[in-house]
């Protein structure tokens, strides 16, 4: 049942999968935030595109007007007050105008106050841990799970596997390398708060569709936020070189309404409260369900 | 004849040792020594090259073909290590050697034994680092970044603290020579603002080497004793903090930046002029464009942590100092253009190499403005974008210029002229290839692909494979290269002029070609109009 909602929310055509073949330009982005850098990204590529056009054309003007096989006489002239002001001048102007853009997006995502939710994500070699801390002002217990790269990717992903990488499909999706065994679940239109951290080295968790990158860092716990506008399912990489399986260790999160997250919450918060007291004897049946409720993101 | 000294020792009388061992192990000659530099950088530039082919080969389509993971983490930390310190950094060294002095009027470097050690030093740096592949353990697999903790994790870690020890102390015995020889042996008349640019570039330069490799020997050394000694500067457990290493690698790493970068604007600013036969426009311009970028080159360290969580107060700062740097850099390049304009151009070899120098090597800032902007950074840092970037501004950047130098220079340095239709062969094939190999990377870097893996989602298959296939015929293209050189050395029937160049200027084309042993034994005399500065107005 959670499999096939789960499907229903990554193939309904709410989000195009990202990455895409021929992907030229990064993608808007799921989040409130995330236009902030796409914006950004796309105009200051238009500055420069401008630029380049205008100072590569008057070079290749000159390189043809000014040959001395069409019997160009060299001048004499090496300096000119006017224009290296103005060339300089303009540059600064255009400086302050991308800086200004930049400066109010980057105020925008410093500020972590204000939200409904808190998740404590812990980079490893080569796994992330999620730790769900907080929901709506109320603390939650014991929800927490690791989330590794997906079964088939790791058995395909071995030198020489022969398996065919296309062949790792969630659906339509190629989720090669970008597949977990458990995704990080969350509520959409929900400002959540991520406090991130290392255990051992430094990772960094990213996932294109928020438009962020944070670095999980051992004795630090850095913060960022997110607000998810659809439901869907956003893939993204470690980015920071963490060892040998530092291509391994994808991240998956699965953006829920608010009723089906509130669902699901119970759903751990009860699955861990039966699995949880110590003392208490192995039941095979308890752990086995708290396993088989976390939805897993199907497997081909 | 104002060069009457120079020319009449023509008959070449203290010429060069003859045992093989004396002259080139030996030595103590400016010329002998920007050989064996620039030598030594060509053979790092194979074998690091050799690196990236297999990094691309692995690359070539999704899923692991030929390499296990962790190799692959050693072939990019090498790569990285050995084209930087190994190729990038002695080649300048290299090309300052041999020409600052005969640019100058000096006879030699200023410190001659010292220059034959801090040449003789890098063979065994070198090889001490190699040899770590062959180790138990394997090589440093980090990155060349060496970021703690992950880099204490690895086995070969002395070896290749050791190995950059070496090079830092190479560095700074030749930034120390270069500045003495700048500031102390410039012929009579040639005043500061009468030297090439490329001089001054190299002043500018040995200052920034002088500052910022001991920062770079300390936060190694700080890596060493944390392994082996028990400390805890970066180790959280103990008190410390990963991200002071970080903060005092790029410290270290920033201006390292700009010391391969500042001595190609120095070539390129005297390539230009002389295809163009018209003086540079805005020399003082271009001098003060260069210091301007070295001072900002300090204050921007932190532009490469910008995902690390620094306070918005300090990414904030670190933005607008790193985009302060695109102003000196585009008064450089519209100072080139403008170098051009109403000229009257040739485009031999270098020329070519310079021109595809300026535009590529503006690409690459173009995409070092887009990265200056922290939000959109979230997004490119440690992805492909990053890597596109890097290897603009280095591959058709810095080393582009070695090249264009390479072939401006040689003449001078063999006595016979290159072959003009293989350089052209060479440069048509590098400048097409390398675009196919870097340029889709930046597509890649946006569409989420994170940089140092050895695999990848098959989304990314198709520019991976465009970008490998750039990658080998690029690295192809360099044996035309190769050949050429060899070729030119010792085969070539055409015998060069000591002018070599219809509009060279400077007193470097005044001695004959070859240049012989020892020139300017005799301080020249010398005429401001033959100069390529001599004349500034401006």
């Amino acid at each position: 049942m959670a499999a096939a909602s789960l499907a229903l929310a990554s193939f309904g055509g709410v989000v195009q999968a990202d990455p895409h073949p021929w992907q030229l330009n990064m993608e808007r982005g799921a989040s409130t935030w995330s236009h902030v850098p796409y914006d950004l990204n796309n105009i200051s590529l238009a500055v420069c595109v401008v630029i380049g056009v205008l100072v590569f054309g008057a070079m290749f003007i000159a390189m043809f007007r000014f040959r001395k096989s069409r019997g160009a006489v060299a001048e004499k002239w090496a300096h000119n007050t006017v224009l290296e002001v103005v060339w300089t001048t303009i540059p600064v102007v255009i400086l302050i105008t991308l800086a200004y853009l930049a400066t109010g997006g980057l105020t925008s995502w410093a500020d972590t106050t204000g939200s409904q939710m808190t998740v404590k994500v812990t980079g490893y070699q080569w796994k992330w841990r999620y730790d769900y801390v907080s929901y709506m002002g109320k603390p939650i217990e014991k929800v927490g799970f690791m989330s590794k790269l997906d079964q088939q990717s790791d058995d395909t992903r071995q030198l020489d596997s022969g398996m065919d990488p296309y062949a790792v499909k969630v659906g339509d999706e190629h989720t090669y390398l970008l597949n977990v065994d458990k995704p990080l679940v969350v509520p959409v239109d929900t400002k959540i708060r991520f406090a991130i951290t290392g255990g051992d080295v430094i990772h960094s968790w990213w996932v294109p569709a928020l438009g962020w990158k944070l670095d999980a860092i051992p004795g630090i716990i850095n913060a960022a936020w997110t607000n998810i506008k659809e439901p869907g399912t956003y893939r993204g990489q470690c980015a920071e070189l963490c060892g040998q399986d530092h291509g391994f260790m994808p991240i998956v999160v699965v953006a829920k309404s608010k009723a089906d997250f509130a669902k699901w919450l119970a759903e751990q918060e009860a699955a861990s409260k039966k699995a949880s007291p110590p003392p208490a004897p192995f039941d095979a049946a308890a752990a086995a369900s708290a396993s088989n409720s976390v939805p897993a993101v199907p497997q081909g | 004849m104002s060069y009457a000294a120079t020319h009449d020792q023509h008959d070449d009388h203290h010429g060069a040792p003859k045992s093989f061992f004396q002259r080139w192990c030996m030595s103590t000659n400016h010329k002998d020594i920007g050989t064996l530099y620039l030598i030594f950088a060509l053979t790092m530039f194979f074998i690091g090259g050799s690196f990236a082919m297999t990094i691309r080969a692995e690359l070539f389509k999704p899923g692991l073909q030929l390499v296990q993971p962790y190799f692959f983490n050693e072939l990019t930390t090498m790569h990285g290590l050995i084209m930087i310190f190994g190729a990038i950094m002695p080649a300048f060294v290299g090309l300052g050697n041999w020409m600052i002095p005969l640019m100058v009027g000096a006879p030699d470097m200023a410190l001659p034994r010292m220059n034959n050690l801090s040449f003789w030093i890098l063979p065994f740096a070198f090889i001490l680092m190699l040899s770590t592949l062959f180790l138990p353990g394997g090589g440093p697999a980090g990155g060349w970044t060496m970021y703690p903790p992950l880099s204490l994790q690895s086995d070969s870690l002395a070896y290749v603290v050791f190995a950059i020890h070496l090079m830092g102390i190479s560095s700074i015995m030749g930034a120390i020579n270069i500045i003495a020889t700048i500031l102390n042996m410039r012929a009579p008349g040639m005043d500061l603002l009468k030297m090439p640019v490329f001089v001054w570039s190299w002043l500018i330069t040995a200052f920034l080497l002088i500052a910022v490799m001991p920062v770079l020997a300390g936060a190694v050394t700080m890596l060493l004793t944390d392994k082996y000694f028990g400390t805890s500067f970066f180790n959280p457990g103990g008190g410390g903090d990963p991200v002071l290493y970080q903060h005092v690698f790029w410290f270290f790493g920033h201006p390292e930046v700009y010391i391969m970068i500042l001595p190609a604007f120095g070539i390129v600013s005297e390539i230009v002029p002389t295809f163009a036969r018209k003086p540079i426009f805005g020399y003082k311009a271009m001098v003060f464009a260069l210091a301007c970028i070295a001072f900002l080159s300090f204050i921007v360290w932190a532009h490469h942590m910008f995902a690390v969580g620094l306070p918005l107060g300090a990414d904030l700062f670190f933005m607008y100092a790193t985009m302060l740097i695109a102003v000196p850099t585009g008064v450089k390049v519209f100072n080139w253009v403008a170098t051009m304009w109403g000229g009257s151009m040739t485009f031999e070899t270098p020329m070519l190499f310079a021109i595809a120098f300026i535009i590529l090597f503006t690409i690459g800032g173009f995409s070092g403005l887009m990265l200056a902007l922290v939000p959109a950074d979230f997004q490119y840092q440690d992805t492909y974008f990053v890597v596109a970037h890097f290897h603009y501004v280095l591959v058709t950047g810095a080393l582009f210029a070695i090249i264009a130098a390479a072939y401006y220079w040689l003449p001078k340095w063999s006595g016979r002229m290159y072959n003009e239709f293989w350089g052209k062969v060479h440069f048509w094939n590098s400048v097409v290839w390398v675009n196919v190999l870097f340029f889709p990377q930046h597509f890649l870097g946006l569409a989420g692909m994170p940089r140092r893996i050895p695999d990848y989602n098959v989304a990314f298959a198709n520019f991976n494979m465009i970008s490998s296939i750039g990658g080998f015929l690029f690295g192809a293209s360099q044996l035309i290269f190769l050949g050429v050189v060899i070729h030119c050395v010792f085969f070539s029937k055409k015998k060069a002029t000591d002018r070599v160049w219809e509009g060279a200027k400077g007193l470097e084309w005044t001695v004959p070609s070859p240049a012989p042993h020892h020139t300017f034994s005799v301080p020249p005399v010398i005429h401001d109009e033959e100069l390529a500065h001599g004349n500034v107005h401006a």
